[in-house]
């Protein structure tokens, strides 16, 4: 006989638990929180006024300059602070739009078969010839002024298709399972059967794959700004590598911290996902939750 | 424990329990099966998984299908429950065809009409509590007002299959409960819709001995509380035995019936040969009690479903096999004095 109670904890006090359980996951989630405070609350906290000046052109790191001035001689830790926002913010809208196309739509064509996951894994198949950066290029030559929203969506309608595949298959799968027959039996309905009963066995998958289309959506964004395909004034952390490699910085040692700060601001933040979805899985399965 | 001797004072007490079984057998079944065929179609050809069944099952009353692996007692179950559509024949529910009903009736049937799968490990949601599972038909149906009516209501049905306390095993997972608590989980599940007919597949057969014992009697006791009537599908003759002993054995071989009859007849007294050499075949852990012989079979293979055998199905095997009619004709299925036997040989005797 199993002896184990129910968690007494609650949601938030499982979740917590399942997050501290595994370090390097309690870390990585610490580098994500880390990095967005640095990006969203500390703008709050800064003088933001960073206007330029031909006297300090690639002036070394000092006390009023913490990590040196830039080519037009601003100051670079205020744009690496102001940097932040918009690629994390692309890449958070760019997911949720991935991730939600992908599982409606590979739930519908996995479970209701027929002529509907017909139609939509030509859908898919279509969808996956578009060449992504040739469809940039165009938009942005279009539009010379996309927005940040623009640009998230767009990543996030051409990018679903795989995670529709996998999730398709995972479907296929779960909906021969006794306990879905069971549902069945119950007369609860597709729409229920579907969202209630299958998709949160995969809610772990489809987490984990929210935070990888992050990162993808992420590196996709500051990827378009280093070649110059999104024309931006503001301040980013893809513009600013951008700008150190017109600008040659690599060339300058003086130049070095602004053309390494955004990049290690990016990889602290793709790093900490990453591995924070090792402790998200724990949390959102409740098999390994107790354990 | 379960066996299959039985003294004599208790064989007359249950005889005189089966004679009060067969008055109720009046009542009009609540779902029957009309000459009901599933043909599978393979590519070494079709496989005729069940060939033509007739069955009812009654409120309150006990159908037994018993017979080994592969011989189409699942199939015949799927069917029952409208899992699977019949290649031909019809489900019946209280006297109208499943097949043709309209919306409201097919609702109505799904709900009254209740199957509890063999494996209690994976006939429950994996990332949903007990709570959840149970109460998910009350709540989609409104047979609850409130959260508090679900939680009480469901914390009701699971003292009913005695898993107790109920309170403390609401918001349990599947995986912190035994095997016995998780189908005790499922019966609950189909109870919460008020079912007329639950047909348990091998419901019993992935448990242990012991526990088998207590679940059987909780099923019992709905039977006889809630006039549920039971479709029961098992290769166990013992739980057989145990459960039906007020109702009805349907022995089944390669798809078709060959022998049923009230329980403690068909049982104690069995006129096929295969069921005789079933009855025989149960295992009997006390050698001072095995006291006939065991029925030799002339082969121990089971025929081919595509490839069936001239006449009767079971003549490669039969003790009792005669040339003549044994290997030409196939026997069929016809009302004795006390029971329906499909045998040239034993129905002449």
């Amino acid at each position: 006989m199993v002896t184990t109670t129910a968690p007494a904890a609650g949601v938030w006090g499982t979740i917590w638990q399942g997050i501290t359980r595994s370090t390097s996951g309690f870390i990585g989630l610490c580098l994500v929180l880390g990095v967005l405070f640095f990006s969203f609350v500390g703008p709050l906290l800064i003088d933001t006024h960073n206007p330029t000046d031909v006297t300090k052109i690639w002036g070394a790191p000092s006390a009023e300059h913490w990590l040196g001035t830039n080519h037009q001689g601003k100051d670079t830790f205020t744009q690496l602070v102001l940097g932040g926002r918009e690629p994390i913010w692309v890449g958070f809208v760019a997911a949720l739009i991935t991730v939600a196309i992908a599982v409606v739509l590979g739930a519908v064509a996995g479970y209701v078969r027929g002529r509907i996951d017909h139609f939509l894994l030509q859908l898919t198949d279509i969808t996956m010839t578009i060449p992504f950066i040739v469809l940039m290029l165009v938009i942005a030559s279009f539009y010379r002024t996309s927005s940040p929203l623009v640009v998230s969506f767009i990543i996030g309608l051409v990018t679903w298709p795989f995670l529709m595949r996998s999730i398709r298959a995972q479907v296929l799968s779960l909906k021969e399972r006794e306990f879905i027959e069971a549902a069945r039996l119950q007369d609860l309905g597709t729409a229920r059967i579907l969202f209630v009963e299958v998709l949160p066995n995969m809610a772990g998958y489809i987490f984990i794959n929210f935070i990888i289309a992050i990162t993808n959506a992420i590196y996709a964004v500051v990827g378009m700004y280093l070649l110059g395909l999104l024309p931006s004034t503001a301040d980013n952390w893809g513009l600013m590598i951008q700008q150190a490699w017109d600008n040659n910085a690599f060339l300058l040692p003086q130049a070095a911290p602004f053309l390494i700060a955004p990049m290690v601001m990016i990889m602290l933040f793709q790093i900490g996902l990453v591995t924070m979805t090792r402790s998200l899985e724990q949390a959102l399965n409740p098999r390994l939750r107790d354990r | 424990m379960i066996d299959h001797t039985i003294d004599s004072n208790e064989a007359a007490g249950l005889a005189h329990r089966a004679d009060t079984a067969a008055h109720h057998r009046a009542e009009p079944p609540v779902l029957t099966l009309k000459g009901l065929r599933q043909t599978f179609k393979t590519p070494r050809g079709d496989v005729p998984a069940v060939a033509g069944v007739d069955l009812e099952v009654r409120p309150g009353q006990v159908l037994c299908l018993v017979g080994e692996s592969g011989c189409g007692k699942t199939t015949t179950a799927r069917m029952a429950a409208a899992l699977t559509e019949p290649t031909a024949g019809s489900v019946l529910f209280r006297g109208k065809d499943v097949a043709e009903m309209d919306r409201t009736e097919r609702a109505a049937f799904r709900r009254s009409v209740q199957y509890i799968h063999q494996d209690p490990y994976a006939s429950l949601n994996p990332v949903r509590t007990v709570y959840s599972t149970v109460s998910a038909g009350l709540r989609r149906h409104k047979l609850v007002a409130s959260h508090a009516e679900a939680r009480r209501v469901t914390t009701e049905l699971l003292e009913r299959v005695d898993l107790v306390p109920a309170e403390d095993h609401l918001d349990k997972y599947p995986h912190q409960m035994s095997g016995g608590q998780r189908q005790r989980v499922a019966i609950a599940r189909a109870l919460a819709m008020n079912p007329e007919v639950i047909i348990a597949d091998e419901s019993t057969s992935m448990l242990d001995v012991s526990i088998r014992v207590s679940l059987l009697n909780t099923l019992g006791r709905l039977r006889d509380e809630l006039g549920v009537g039971f479709l029961f599908i098992t290769h166990d003759l013992a739980v057989a035995k145990y459960f039906a002993w007020q109702g009805e054995i349907a022995v089944m071989y390669l798809g078709k019936v060959v022998e049923r009859g009230t329980a403690p007849r068909v049982i104690n007294d069995p006129r096929h040969p295969y069921t005789k050499a079933l009855i025989s075949a149960v295992c009997e852990p006390d050698p001072d009690l095995v006291r006939k012989e065991r029925v030799r079979l002339r082969g121990a293979d089971i025929p081919d479903l595509t490839d069936l055998p001239s006449g009767c199905d079971f003549h490669p095997r039969c003790p009792l096999y005669e040339e003549g009619d044994c290997d030409s004709v196939r026997p069929p299925l016809v009302r004795g004095h006390d029971r329906l036997l499909a045998c040239h040989v034993a129905t002449r005797r």
